[in-house]
């Protein structure tokens, strides 16, 4: 199982904390601090599993990492899971979130840290692994979002003139229209009652 | 009230601050923002005021006040709505709060919700945080979405029940009828978790096990598929076909398999194919080995399967990755109990691995290597292991240098090199030790009596080196007090002697009692071994005054032993000598580790009569009974040697107690097969089996005696005087049968009168065969201390020619020398 999937920078801000054991506010922060501390201390050639620090249960549990440019994934897992399965589960998780951001970085998971949280549940339920395959995470993450667009309403309509704009195909659209933020002020007249 | 910032502005403006203050005080301002927005119960806005308050609950700022509100998203029609109250519920919410009751009601309305996205987010918040409230109550949605045939909720559905029955396991049953066709889907998503929740089932419950069994062929089946299907673009990860279910499916194989031989026996084939098929140049291909590996060697394969398996952690060990090294290492460290010597063929790139960098491979690479010691590789590894003590990190000394201690004592060559070891690894790691190990090494040093001056005399000149390591100070103090004039004296055989006066000596021991390094307990040692040195050492007078000025020292227990020994000068100086002499050798206690230091002295009866188990063939006691009945007139209640060892209740209990200290209360009693016999004279110990521990040398001049000739059957006894105990009579039987047919389930037993003690080890076979083709031979050992002329009774029970054939005989005629 599980038990907790922590994304952070290599100063140690969080960029995504997901724990699927209960713990209390102040021990999560602790728990992201000391991790940060035991995976900022490896090297970069040694071997990508940890023994659990003392806050998340010790050396029953394992912390396996991989480190991407500034973002370190680390996947604290019990003993019923293979270390190196979980790696490649990390793999395919940054993968999942390169396809959907198009050329992920750090700024798109800082920015969009509810969209990250929609795919990783479609990957990771309740601590186990629930799909595997990108195209189908994929699929699925894309048709929520379409559901939620469809209810978005009037103040879904700049985003969504954007998005069209940005599926239209026409070569001399120029490519910058910047629609940004709209607020209609609706003025209050009291003369019409 | 203008309209809540966005998400993203937020975002924006927390990034702009330069300090945590600012950061904390914009926050802050946030937060007000919300709650005020909050207590206007403005419908449009909640989803993105909870949405920031998720961020900022990730930063770790207080968000609980949010709770309600997530509760209250969840409650809306809308699904943007409902995907943050999810999320929201999954972060903030737990079984502890309450409030999380509240959201059963919806959980339920929305598992039962038209859209399937919708289902499937209340499948996993529940699967996430549902407490076993809610998942009492909603256990049976739960397992009607398992039916379902629309694969992205069925999935969904089996993650759900896994957390269902972990969090209530009386529950496991229900599920049960669902799972019949989970196996026959074609939706790898499907298949993955379902093998998960059967997985689980079969961790939790053997009944669910062995019902499961029956899957093995299905199992088995979908694996192949995965193998030899060819590239599926859905699946693959760098070129092997979605190898998170192949792990999965065989760590449920491994599950089923174990214990079991049927189903371990389908799956040979699948494992040494995969085994063998699987590319290894990527992670993937690795992953799926180690899997395969860890599943062979916890079910029953066969032998050549599991020679496999090493050999392929052992290419691991090879490879230049090092997660893959740490695995092979860990896996190994589980298998060598069970597979030494396959292990043992990798024995060289393990101590390899310990020169590693990587903190993880040495410390397993250090574990491995421990298990690994034996009788003919210690020196080898000792060499390397020290080394690595030498240069390894703190952490490590202690477990490297407890490890190396254990090794020593288990298989070291000699003596010699046992001090020298110890000493090696007092002086590099003295003090990371543990605390036993200076009784244990001052144990070893009196009973290796030869060694005494060479010991005393490197203890002392590592002493002149360095007194901080505390366990080698103390050992090597202890040692100068005890064989000091040893020390002096400038004997030794094994190296050069020193030549050391009784001054210098004394003066190191007196550094010792003043210096800043010396912990108390190290004080109190070398004011002992300044004493002993009294009766050693000529000089007397500047060791009675070194005693006299620690009588006023402030440490309680320095102050008491000076004292004492200053007492000691005064008024008893004349039992100083006897109170100071050499320490006599040490027995030996139970140990951590098995030791094969065993004291024997002469006497052997007691491990004689060790017995292990009671073979097949065994007797019930009342047949003993009758036997000893038989012998008649024996009223005289005999002393039983006090030494017969108390036995663990084993499967020939009835047997073993025969043997037991059993308080003898008149004539045998005729008792009942199974109870306890506790009045029944121990006199036989129908094949029990033992080692014989005498080399017994054929006595010269015995002759051998026939004891029984009947029917075809012929006994003969052949005699042995055993050395060193020359009241033990050793007699062989030898059984042959001159008849057409074998006698088959032939027992001889015996039994002597009651000054005598009898033993009866193992026959060599119990089948005699026909026309004298070979003997059944057996050992039987009559203690005789009084030197009574030898009587026996014995009794013969076979099957001939399908009957069973029973005989008693007395024999009479042994030839005097056997007793005298």
């Amino acid at each position: 199982m599980i038990k907790a999937i922590l994304i952070f920078n290599n100063h140690g801000k969080p960029r995504l904390s997901k724990f699927y054991e209960h713990y209390s506010e102040d021990t999560e922060q602790q728990i992201i601090r000391e991790t940060f501390h035991l995976v900022s201390k490896r090297d970069e050639n040694v071997c990508n599993f940890l023994e659990g620090g003392m806050l998340i249960g010790g050396s029953d549990n394992k912390l396996i990492y991989r480190h991407y440019a500034t973002l370190y994934f680390v996947f604290c897992v019990d003993s019923s899971e293979s270390e190196l399965g979980i790696l490649d589960l990390i793999q395919v998780f940054v993968e999942t979130l390169d396809k959907c951001f198009e050329n992920v970085c750090e700024l798109d998971l800082i920015f969009h840290v509810d969209k990250v949280h929609n795919i990783l549940a479609e990957m990771v339920m309740g601590g186990m692994v629930l799909e595997t395959n990108m195209n189908e995470i994929i699929t699925q993450v894309d048709a929520q979002n379409k559901m939620e667009k469809s209810e978005a309403g009037i103040a879904g309509a700049p985003a969504r003139a954007v998005s069209a704009v940005k599926n239209m195909n026409l070569p001399e659209m120029p490519r910058n229209i910047n629609i940004g933020d709209i607020s209609i002020k609706v003025p209050n007249l009291p003369s019409f009652k | 009230m203008p309209a809540p910032i966005r998400l993203r502005e937020l975002i924006r403006t927390i990034r702009t601050a330069r300090t945590q203050a600012e950061e904390r005080e914009m926050i802050q301002k946030e937060c007000a923002a919300i709650r005020s927005s909050f207590r206007e119960e403005d419908n449009t806005y909640r989803c993105r005021n909870v949405a920031k308050l998720l961020y900022m609950h990730m930063l770790g700022y207080p968000a609980h006040f949010g709770q309600l509100e997530c509760l209250k998203l969840i409650a809306s029609q809308k699904f943007t709505d409902k995907r943050i109250g999810y999320l929201g519920a999954m972060l903030l919410l737990d079984e502890r709060q309450d409030v999380h009751l509240l959201m059963t009601n919806c959980i339920k309305n929305d598992l039962n919700h038209s859209t399937q996205y919708v289902q499937g987010l209340a499948l996993c918040t529940l699967g996430c945080m549902g407490s076993s409230e809610m998942c009492r109550d909603l256990a049976g949605e739960v397992e009607k979405l398992l039916k379902t045939s629309n694969s992205y909720l069925r999935k969904k559905a089996a993650l759900c029940a896994v957390h269902v029955i972990r969090k209530v396991p009386e529950l496991m049953e229900m599920f049960l009828p669902a799972t019949k066709n989970l196996l026959s889907e074609k939706n790898h998503g499907v298949l993955h978790t379902s093998v998960v929740l059967l997985t689980e089932m079969c961790e939790r419950s053997p009944d669910m096990l062995s019902h499961f069994r029956k899957l093995v062929p299905q199992l088995v089946r979908i694996l192949k598929n995965l193998i030899m299907s060819g590239y599926s673009p859905e699946h693959d990860v760098s070129g092997i076909s979605d190898p998170f279910l192949q792990v999965r499916i065989l760590r449920l194989l491994r599950i089923l398999g174990r214990s079991d031989d049927d189903s371990s026996e389908a799956m040979n084939d699948i494992l040494a194919q995969v085994a063998t098929n699987t590319e290894t140049s990527k992670n993937v291909g690795n992953a799926i080995l180690y899997e395969t590996v860890l599943t062979i060697m916890d079910i029953k394969s066969e032998s050549g399967l599991r020679v496999l398996a090493i050999n392929i952690l052992g290419r691991f060990l090879l490879n230049n990755d090092k997660n893959i090294r740490y695995v092979a290492l860990t896996s190994l460290l589980k298998t060598v109990q069970t597979d030494h010597n396959a292990v043992q063929r990798h024995r060289s790139t393990i101590v390899d691995c310990l020169k590693d960098l990587d903190v993880s491979i040495k410390r397993r690479a250090m574990e491995l290597s421990f298990a690994l010691v034996n009788g003919n590789n210690i020196r080898g590894m000792m060499k390397e292991l020290l080394y690595f003590l030498d240069s390894c990190d703190p952490e490590f000394k202690a477990d490297c240098a407890s490890g190396v201690f254990l090794a020593a004592e288990k298989y070291a060559p000699s003596k010699r090199w046992h001090i020298d070891t110890i000493m090696r690894v007092l002086t590099t790691a003295g003090s990371y030790v543990r605390d036993d190990s200076v009784p244990n090494l001052i144990q070893l040093i009196t009973n290796s009596v030869e060694m005494h001056a060479y010991t005393v005399q490197r203890l002392y000149k590592a002493l002149l080196d360095d007194i901080s390591q505390q366990p080698l100070v103390q050992v090597s103090s202890w040692c100068i007090g005890e064989y000091g004039d040893l020390l002096v004296s400038g004997q030794c055989e094994e190296e050069e002697p020193i030549q050391v006066t009784e001054d210098e000596v004394l003066d190191v021991l007196e550094g010792l009692l003043v210096s800043n390094l010396s912990t108390p307990v190290t004080r109190g040692y070398a004011l002992t071994a300044i004493m002993k040195l009294s009766t050693r050492f000529s000089s007397v007078n500047r060791i009675k005054k070194v005693v006299s000025i620690y009588g006023s020292s402030i440490d309680v227990e320095l102050q008491q032993r000076a004292v004492e020994y200053n007492a000691l000068f005064k008024k008893y100086d004349h039992m100083r000598p006897a109170l100071l002499e050499r320490m006599p050798i040490m027995e030996k206690t139970a140990t951590n580790g098995p030791t094969e230091i065993v004291q024997t002295n002469g006497e052997t009866e007691p491990s004689v009569l060790d017995t292990k188990h009671p073979p097949p063939v065994t007797q019930p006691a009342n047949q003993a009974n009758d036997l000893l009945d038989l012998l008649g007139g024996n009223d005289v209640v005999p002393v039983i040697q006090t030494t017969l060892p108390t036995k663990p209740a084993s499967a020939g209990g009835e047997l073993l107690d025969l043997l037991g200290d059993l308080s003898l209360t008149g004539g045998p009693a005729p008792a009942p097969a199974p109870s306890v016999p506790t009045s029944q004279p121990p006199f036989l110990l129908d094949g029990l089996s033992s080692q014989p521990l005498f080399n017994d040398i054929a006595a010269a001049g015995i002759p051998p005696m026939t004891a029984y000739n009947k029917n075809g059957l012929k006994i003969e006894f052949t005699f042995e005087r055993a050395n060193p105990n020359p009241n033990i009579a050793v007699i062989t039987i030898h059984a042959s049968n001159s008849t057409e047919a074998d006698m088959t389930d032939f027992v001889f037993q015996a039994a002597v009168p009651k000054t005598f003690q009898l033993q009866l080890l193992s026959p060599s076979s119990n089948v005699v065969p026909a026309l004298n083709q070979g003997t059944v031979t057996q050992v039987i050992r009559v203690l005789n201390p009084q030197k009574q002329q030898l009587r026996m009774r014995i009794k013969l029970t076979y099957t001939h020619k399908g009957s069973p054939v029973q005989d008693l005989a007395e024999v009479n005629n042994f030839p005097p020398q056997s007793w005298q």
